[in-house]
């Protein structure tokens, strides 16, 4: 992974002294609320509903164990012994202290992380896929033109302000994980005709109030550019994207009323002056960036292992948790492993301190010392050997790591919601564990197969649920606390938002209505067919018509 | 004293801001401009308030950009004798100055309203990039010290600290940070042009330096 060299490390420690003296001032009163608010923001701190909430960066969720422990020491010594994994992949304390911020952020100094960008409204962390490196599908690794953006995108002084967040996915693989759609640009890299790297790149995807998937505002563009191109566009934006409005602020307004090809004449009018300049990226720079990814120093193994096959024979537990949590990788003999943060009853995403600790130690002992943050808010150990995955599950068991649900209907997505945010219009974290709970069978589980719920708190989306083959959204009616739920959302390259399906229930009602959901799913499918396959084949209405039927028949 | 900072320090302010006159009733949209209005929900000066804006008879003025475009007859004698200079509003688009000798000015001036307002950090960078402007760009309005990093980087080299706050505290903030990443108006050249990076050798090396480099990083 990336290493600081002392120009990454001082700008993080410069950062840290600004950061603590614009904390002092606003202590004493030489700052306003409305003046620190940006500041403060921009270095991840939000005022919550209980304490402020820290958003430490995961740049393109790559960790080293050291980092990991580093964060779970924070959550212990600053926090209550827990974090929050992101679907920005990125990590979030609930609980410091605002007076305790700039000492944490010093800390992470340490360990070369910040919080840096990852709130306000600038340019936000880079994301990528999880199995970045190691995916066989995967065309281009996209880290090192992540790092290369990451770095530009720091205190980049001319889109300091903008509008309104920004939000950048990049990714390399046939089958896009980084769900690039609904991003303010998603940049898909690939090899062209003439096997050079070269970028897809889309503009004004985005979910939140007004969900729209991005368009696509060039076909191919040569890697050089990516930076400069990247500036024509955030700075058309800067320029002409709505500042009167927060709701109507985000660039896929801009897009929307431009229309995309109106968009894209001035966004190619601006680049014309700005291609070929100095921030166009050299050879030299992108090799430079890229030795840091270089593949793992990988033994030369074959591609079975008898001691694995035995295993999964005679151990049902452990075959459960391979067909769940264990990924294909680029190398023979190797496995990508993804830790589960979604152990029933327990919020989605969340791990304490001492699971952190166990994931380092994992890490260090399995897979060369460095981990993943999803955006799905689990963990991936991305370079295990195929011979030691017994060996890994076992202690990861016992940390509650293991639970074999990934991409089945209890790896739930969801935001930390109104138990601590201060913008949610309700609670999300007891309807993922109660649709847990409902749910609580792993053989039952297993036959429903790959589905994706994912719960959001509020309109501003951060569970992505209209993005979920289930999407659960709360909505506040009369004060009190309601679920909307859409059906049809899909990630990745054939991405779709999902539909409501008709009026919202109250939260006791959920899990039931999952049921219904799951019930007629069971009933309709054909044999190999997923859920999201289903609602795409048989439309809403069967679905619709079992939630609702007691009620249409009081009337 | 003076709450402006010029290049790295506090200055004498010798230049009068010419407001415009409050708005009076509805703008009436001009053409071409629609959907800059729809966008941004700002509204350009009238030629009303353009021409009722009362100017000074003498001294060095910055006038708004719509009266010295409407008006620009009166200011000859005074350009010549390096007096006029020119403020806009974040929401006033550049392309009216396209056919503008700006060097004339010896000022230029555009006013932020909200420090928020991130658009200035563009003009700035366009003004210096694409208009080939030299000589004195200021900042004006709601600026305050935790802006002028990106100020500075963006093309200003002149900040009227807003009045209710130190200009002697706010030169803190040129100095912010050291060695940034991408290039900018103050220094073009990205950080990987100005020193040989090297994976595998934490300490970097200086590449010799261009000369928009020399002097700007302290």
């Amino acid at each position: 992974m990336y290493i600081y060299d002392d120009i990454d490390q001082r700008l993080v420690d410069e950062r840290v002294a600004q950061y603590r003296d614009q904390t002092r001032r606003f202590l004493a009163g030489e700052l306003s609320d409305d003046e620190f608010r940006p500041l403060r923001l921009q270095n991840g701190l939000y005022i919550q509903r209980h304490a402020p909430m820290l958003r430490i960066a995961v740049p393109y969720g790559m960790l080293s164990s050291r980092q990991l422990r580093k964060l779970g020491d924070i959550a212990k010594r600053y926090d209550r012994g827990y974090g929050h994994f992101s679907t920005r992949q990125n990590l979030q304390l609930n609980w410091p202290k605002l007076e305790d911020t700039p000492d944490i952020l010093a800390e992470l100094a340490t360990v070369e992380m910040h919080a840096i960008q990852t709130s306000g409204n600038c340019i936000r962390n880079i994301t990528t896929d999880q199995f970045a490196g190691v995916a066989p599908d995967e065309v281009v690794d996209p880290r090192a033109m992540a790092e290369i953006l990451r770095q530009w995108s720091t205190f980049h002084p001319e889109f300091a302000l903008l509008p309104r967040k920004f939000k950048i996915a990049v990714s390399g693989t046939k089958q896009d994980r980084a769900v690039v759609q609904m991003h303010d640009i998603g940049m898909e890299f690939y090899l062209d005709a003439h096997n050079k790297l070269a970028i897809k790149v889309w503009v004004g995807g985005g979910l939140g109030r007004t969900p729209i998937l991005g368009s696509v505002i060039r076909e191919h563009l040569e890697w050089q550019h990516a930076l400069t191109y990247c500036e024509a566009i955030i700075r058309t934006y800067n320029l002409y994207g709505r500042r009167d409005n927060a709701y109507k602020a985000r660039i896929k307004i801009l897009v929307k009323a431009l229309g995309i090809e109106e968009f894209k004449k001035q966004v190619e009018a601006e680049w014309a002056h700005l291609k070929d300049g100095p921030n166009t990226i050299t050879e030299a720079e992108l090799s430079r960036v890229a030795k840091h990814f270089e593949p793992m120093p990988y033994e030369t193994l074959p591609a079975h292992d008898s001691s694995f096959d035995s295993a999964i024979a005679s151990n049902p537990a452990f075959a459960a948790w391979v067909k769940r949590c264990v990924h294909p990788h680029k190398t023979s003999g190797y496995r990508a492993v993804t830790l589960s943060l979604k152990k029933h009853g327990q919020a989605p995403g969340d791990a304490t301190s001492e699971q952190m600790h166990t994931v380092a130690d994992l890490a260090d002992e399995y897979s060369f010392g460095e981990l993943r943050v999803s955006h799905e808010q689990n963990l991936i150990l991305a370079d295990v050997k195929l011979s030691e995955l017994f060996a890994l599950w076992e202690k990861a068991r016992t940390k509650g790591l293991a639970t074999p649900n990934i991409g089945l209907l209890t790896d739930i997505i969801c935001c930390p919601g109104g138990d601590f945010c201060s913008l949610a219009n309700a609670k999300s974290i007891p309807i993922a564990t109660a649709i847990q709970a409902q749910f609580d069978n792993l053989d039952y589980l297993h036959d429903i197969g790959d589905i994706e719920i994912n719960i959001s708190g509020c309109m501003n989306a951060c569970g992505h649920h209209h993005i979920g083959h289930i999407g659960i959204l709360g909505v506040d009616k009369d004060s009190a606390e309601f679920y909307q739920v859409s059906i049809g959302g899909k990630q990745g390259n054939d991405a779709s938002i999902g539909s409501v399906i008709g009026p919202s229930f109250a939260a006791e009602e959920m899990p039931g209505v999952i049921q219904k959901l799951i019930d007629v799913y069971i009933k309709e499918r054909t044999p190999e067919e997923h859920f999201i396959d289903t609602v795409r084949r048989i439309g809403l209405a069967p679905f619709k018509a079992h939630v609702y039927e007691k009620e249409s028949a009081n009337v | 004293m003076s709450n402006l900072i010029k290049g790295n320090a506090i200055a004498t302010d010798e230049w009068t801001i010419v407001q415009l006159p409050a708005a009076k009733e509805e703008v009436r949209k001009q053409a071409g401009k629609v959907v800059l209005f729809k966008l941004t929900g700002e509204d350009l000066p009238t030629s009303e308030q353009v021409a009722i804006t009362v100017v000074p008879a003498s001294g060095k003025i910055l006038v708004p950009l719509a009266v010295w475009l409407a008006r620009k007859a009166e200011f000859t004698d005074r350009l010549n004798q390096g007096k006029i200079g020119i403020w806009l509003a974040t929401h006033e688009p550049l392309e009216l100055l396209a056919t503008t000798d700006l060097n004339l000015f010896p000022v230029i001036a555009v006013y932020v309203e909200r420090f928020p307002d991130g658009r200035i950090f563009s003009l700035g960078n366009l003004l210096r990039t694409r208009y080939g402007y030299k000589n004195e760009l200021r900042a004006f309005g709601d600026v305050l010290r935790d802006q002028l990093f990106f100020l500075k980087r963006s093309g200003f080299d002149s900040y009227l600290i807003r009045a209710d706050r130190s200009a002697e505290d706010a030169l803190a903030g040129l100095r912010d940070f050291s060695e940034p990443y991408q290039g900018a108006v103050d220094n073009t050249q990205p950080v990987w042009r100005r020193y040989s990076r090297q994976a595998a050798h934490p300490q970097p090396k200086k590449v010799a330096p261009s000369h928009a480099t020399a002097g700007d990083l302290d």
